[in-house]
């Protein structure tokens, strides 16, 4: 056993340590300390930085135009970005359509997407979920009927992310209606402007918007936009749903919140001394700060399996479990440690003079309630027991 | 033993219900409760008619209740319909009134709205951390420092102030006119406000106000965790009708006894929260009412933090979203916590008793 990097590791995250210090824009830093919404120009820009230094799709192998590097590489990568505040580069064409056109896609889809997700000319975004085809993403109703040379397409997706900037979607999509429901799917990609489709803002319990319903009313799709076989949507809707799992722990994230706990903790007076020193609540931060100290070495023992196998096996699912619990566990000490202050409505305070808690605390309660969703998407903590029961206790 | 609602509150609690039920719909409230004054007017008006407000009021004070039950019946139906009116200020003031000997008819009438404003940024629950300074000038006090989050504050008349005055903690009347006061919408909707005080005229009400001021806390903790029993039994009904009706893998996601023991498990924490809100409501005036109000609101911390997490767990997507009324439950039944001082506040009291 020996728990720590090689020099190589080593070398590298100083690189990857420098690169940020040098290249981080610092309004983009800003943005995602203070936990603003970050608007579409922040994403596009923070891409174009990573794209001009070859280190956007860290996930993808060289020939594609990716890093290829290891797991532990790209953890290291992960770790030093949220270091530095860096956003988290969009997932829906780097970490979920990319890999996916990379196993699946056909010669042509691959020369003509692969690039435009580089360099920025589309922007993803993902139709999964139905509002009956949620856990059960299976059950989806979304029909895509062959008519000549095109699907037509008839139904509706939610919870897509970021819809409202995207360009296009990829959908898994029923093409057979007759069959048992996982061979009956179709994996399409589909240009958001075709017509009829709608995207329609759903807001969210914090009052913002990152998610929509998209409907589908006739949309005619060019059968070459199928990818893989017709059919075969459920098989690569699985083979995507792994690579989603890499740096599901979000260890970096909650090593950042950790440490925004403790400044706040420090800065924060109650009961006539720093917070900090309240034994209630510094029990609290410690119990956290356990749990964490675990998780990474959970983290990197399923990274070096994964390292040594080629492929993350279902015990990931005990880093999404227990990484989103260990999240939500620090939004909740960080919404803790304003009290009363974490009340405004986000925005609805802006003067420096009047402002209740320090401008990168002031979002904490709408962070703790946004954050709620952790638990939830991408397969819900009940979904990953579930994949637990059945892999590895063998019930 | 009687567990049983008096006939007459058990009337009070019907036509609060009844009315709210009608007056208060929850796309109304939705409406009102983040739009500026964050509370509707008429609704405090048809509130005051319907005599809630006199529900805190003694008979001496020319009012009918004035005790525990009283209040927990009015703040009950406020958390069921979720309600954002600032009737806190007034279940609090009263006894504030009372302690000082003043007049509290404007106050039961709702002619006049106060606000209690005691928490500060460096000292949100404590009294002793209170820096807010009363300066005697001349024949009139003055009163300077920031009062924070100060709830109902954006729509008080008038604000019932803590202050240090020769060493001791007083209370002190201010017209809010007379104050620089900035109302803001909450997250989880209704309003409060930062209240600067320089050198603002403030009428003296008692010279040593700590026993008023822990007893008007001890009020306002019954108040709100009554509110957070009513909110948790809606939102908890309606996570139990959620399980029954969503269907996913071809069955209601009830019929899942890992989803079934955690619903149970909701309800068993609603009811020890209603029990020990009981126990609070029962010994508020008494020698004890500060340790059983601290008692009750960790209580309710703990379990309010359960219920609302797990009911948007359970719930999946739509309880994450600002359309689905359960998300606004679970918004005001976390944020309660930070009202009067949280679970570890409470908790340190109750341990330090």
């Amino acid at each position: 056993m020996d728990l720590s990097y090689s020099p190589e590791d080593i070398a590298f995250r100083d690189e990857v340590r420098a690169f940020f210090a040098d290249n981080m824009p610092e309004d983009i830093r800003t943005a995602v300390r203070n936990g603003s919404e970050l608007g579409k120009e922040m994403l596009e820009r923070y891409h174009t930085i990573l794209n001009a230094k070859g280190w956007l799709a860290a996930t993808w192998p060289v020939e594609f135009g990716g890093t290829g590097w290891s797991p532990v590489q790209r953890h290291i990568f992960e770790e030093e970005a949220c270091r530095a505040y860096a956003p988290r580069p969009l997932s829906f064409g780097l970490a979920m359509l990319g890999p996916v056109l990379q196993k699946f896609g056909s010669k042509e889809q691959q020369e003509y997407y692969l690039p435009r997700i580089l360099n920025g000319d589309d922007w993803w975004c993902q139709g999964y979920s139905e509002p009956g085809a949620g856990s059960d993403l299976a059950s989806l109703k979304t029909r895509a009927v062959r008519d000549g040379d095109e699907y037509v397409v008839n139904g509706q997706k939610t919870w897509t992310t970021l819809g409202q900037h995207a360009n296009r979607i990829f959908c898994l999509v029923r093409t057979d209606p007759d069959v048992k429901q996982q061979q009956g799917i179709s994996f399409l990609l589909i240009d958001i402007d075709t017509p009829g489709i709608e995207v329609r803002p759903i807001r969210l319990i914090e009052g913002g918007h990152e998610v929509n319903e998209v409907f589908f009313t006739d949309v005619r799709v060019p059968v070459t936009n199928l990818v893989g076989e017709e059919n075969q949507g459920w098989t690569i809707a699985k083979y995507l749903l792994t690579h989603e799992r890499t740096n599901i722990a979000g260890v970096g994230f909650s090593m950042q919140a950790l440490e925004e706990v403790k400044t706040l903790a420090r800065r924060t007076t109650r009961n006539g001394r720093p917070l900090i020193e309240d034994p209630l609540f510094a029990a609290r931060v410690a119990q956290v700060e356990i749990d964490l100290e675990a998780m990474k070495i959970t983290n990197l023992r399923m990274l070096y399996t994964a390292q040594k196998q080629g492929a993350p096996g279902p015990e990931t699912s005990i880093l999404k479990i227990k990484g989103t619990v260990i999240m939500q566990e620090l939004r909740d000490l960080a919404r803790r440690a304003l009290g009363p202050s974490s009340a405004p409505f986000p925005g609805h305070i802006t003067d420096g003079n009047l402002m209740l808690a320090p401008v990168e605390a002031a979002n904490n309660a709408a962070r703790y309630f946004n954050g709620r969703k952790t638990s939830i998407y991408g397969g819900s903590n009940e979904i990953q027991r579930n994949i637990l029961t059945k892999t590895m206790l063998e019930l | 033993m009687n567990f049983d609602l008096t006939e007459d509150r058990q009337m009070l609690s019907d036509s609060l219900n009844r009315f709210l039920a009608d007056k208060c719909p929850f796309e109304h409230r939705t409406k009102v409760a983040y739009e500026a004054p964050y509370h509707d007017p008429a609704l405090w008006a048809g509130l005051s008619e319907l005599g809630a407000l006199y529900a805190f009021g003694t008979e001496e004070q020319g009012g009918f209740g004035g005790s525990g039950f009283d209040i927990t019946v009015v703040f009950e139906a406020m958390g069921r319909a979720l309600c954002p009116e600032p009737l806190l200020g007034a279940a609090m003031g009263a006894r504030l009134l009372a302690a000082a000997s003043a007049d509290a008819d404007d106050l039961m009438s709702g002619a006049v709205t106060y606000a209690v404003a005691v928490g500060e940024l460096d000292a949100p629950y404590d009294l002793d951390g209170i820096a807010c300074t009363a300066t005697l000038a001349g024949e009139d006090y003055t009163l300077t420092g920031r009062k924070s989050a100060v709830y109902g504050g954006q729509a008080a008349d008038r604000l019932l102030v803590a202050a240090r005055l020769d060493g001791q903690i007083a209370l002190f009347e201010v017209t809010a006119a007379e104050a620089s006061v900035t109302g803001y919408g909450m997250i989880d909707g209704g309003g409060a406000a930062e209240v600067v005080l320089d050198a603002t005229p403030g009428r003296l009400l008692l010279a040593d106000a700590r026993a008023a001021l822990e007893d008007a806390q001890a009020a306002g903790i019954v108040a709100l965790c009554a509110e957070a029993v009513g909110l948790m039994d809606v939102l908890h009904r309606m996570t139990v009708d959620y399980l029954g009706q969503r269907k996913q893998f071809g069955r209601t996601i009830g019929s899942f006894q890992a989803l079934q023991h955690r619903a149970v498990d909701m309800l068993t924490e609603i009811e020890q929260a209603r029990s020990i809100t009981i126990k609070a409501a029962a010994e508020l005036g008494g020698p004890d009412a500060g340790r059983y109000a601290s008692m009750a609101k960790n209580l309710i911390g703990r379990a309010g933090r359960l219920v609302a997490e797990e009911a948007i767990q359970m719930h999946g997507g739509i309880a994450m979203t600002w359309e689905y009324p359960g998300a606004h439950y679970a918004k005001r039944i976390v944020m309660i916590d930070a009202q009067l001082g949280d679970t570890d506040y409470h908790l340190s009291r109750v341990m330090a008793a």
